[in-house]
């Protein structure tokens, strides 16, 4: 009954069976777009320097997507195991989760042009490095992932022995 | 004006992948990471085509700088490829972590090198 004038308990729900606030899932709220964004951009611009100050030449190895690959994947396992061992995955770390993990890892680190640096590698005729800089990506991306949560783990256990 | 608009598709290719990435979590639970290989290999394809475009079509190079390095950039992780993977690992299941790890790096650089071919046969 708007039209006689404003709800003056419009926090109450019309229908006592259905929740007030629904509840949305995580990944179509608009506070989730945002956090991500703003890491999104943070992680891209730091990544887009990177490779400005480092160009990949098309024959050498990638250094710039290399090392930023490898650094993404430490500093994600580090963040994820430090926030796992810090409390549940809401309030404050929920939102740490997203801006620097989802969005600045994600968007820091790069597969696209870590596959485009090894067809341009394989068409230049550099075989032997296009498959090295493959392999000794993922095996050094896994490696990297692994240490950032050893690293984590283990300084939050010397805080606890302390 | 190309660097602002490089990061603001790497922001919104961020946004797409958590959306995307959750959403498929969501509907299908594997312990395989499914959303993430479909999320690398589909960037990786995109970017190829983007790369062809610019190298064999004459199309400017600002397009692979805002949706090549901006857009599929954030899309594609690599982070979380890794991530995933470890935790295979930790979760006893080496046969599948090897499966993420090799599978990923074969398909996206195999639908890289098709996107980089589809443009130069268009």
């Amino acid at each position: 009954m708007a039209r006689w004038g404003t709800d003056p308990h419009a926090e109450l729900p019309s229908d006592p069976d259905v929740a007030a606030r629904p509840s949305r899932p995580l990944h179509l709220r608009p506070s989730s777009w945002a956090w991500v964004f703003g890491g999104g951009v943070l992680g891209t611009a730091l990544r887009y320097y990177g490779e400005v100050l480092l160009p990949h030449d098309g024959a050498a190895w990638p250094w710039a997507t290399f090392s930023i690959n490898l650094l993404g994947a430490f500093v994600l396992g580090a963040l994820l195991e430090a926030l796992a061992r810090l409390g549940d995955d809401s309030g404050w770390r929920l939102r740490a989760r997203l801006f620097a993990g989802t969005g600045g890892c994600g968007a820091f680190t790069t597969y696209s042009t870590f596959a485009l640096e090894t067809v341009s590698l394989t068409r230049g005729g550099h075989v032997g490095t296009a498959v090295a800089y493959g392999l000794v990506s993922v095996v050094g991306g896994v490696v990297t992932a692994w240490l950032g949560i050893v690293v984590a783990s283990a300084v939050r256990r010397r805080r606890v022995a302390s | 004006m190309i660097v602002a608009l490089t990061l603001f598709a790497g922001a919104l290719g961020a946004v797409a992948r958590f959306t995307l990435d959750s959403a498929v979590k969501r509907r299908w639970q594997t312990a395989f990471p499914w959303a993430t290989v479909i999320i690398n290999v589909t960037g990786s394809l995109a970017l190829g085509l983007l790369a062809g475009a610019v190298l064999f079509g004459g199309q400017p190079a600002a397009w692979q700088t805002v949706l090549g390095t901006g857009f599929c950039g954030g899309y594609t992780t690599f982070s979380t490829a890794s991530f995933e993977t470890v935790r295979l690992v930790q979760q006893g299941r080496p046969g599948l972590a090897l499966a993420n790890a090799l599978g990923s790096l074969a398909l996206s650089v195999g639908a890289c090198a098709v996107g980089l071919a589809a443009a130069w046969a268009l």
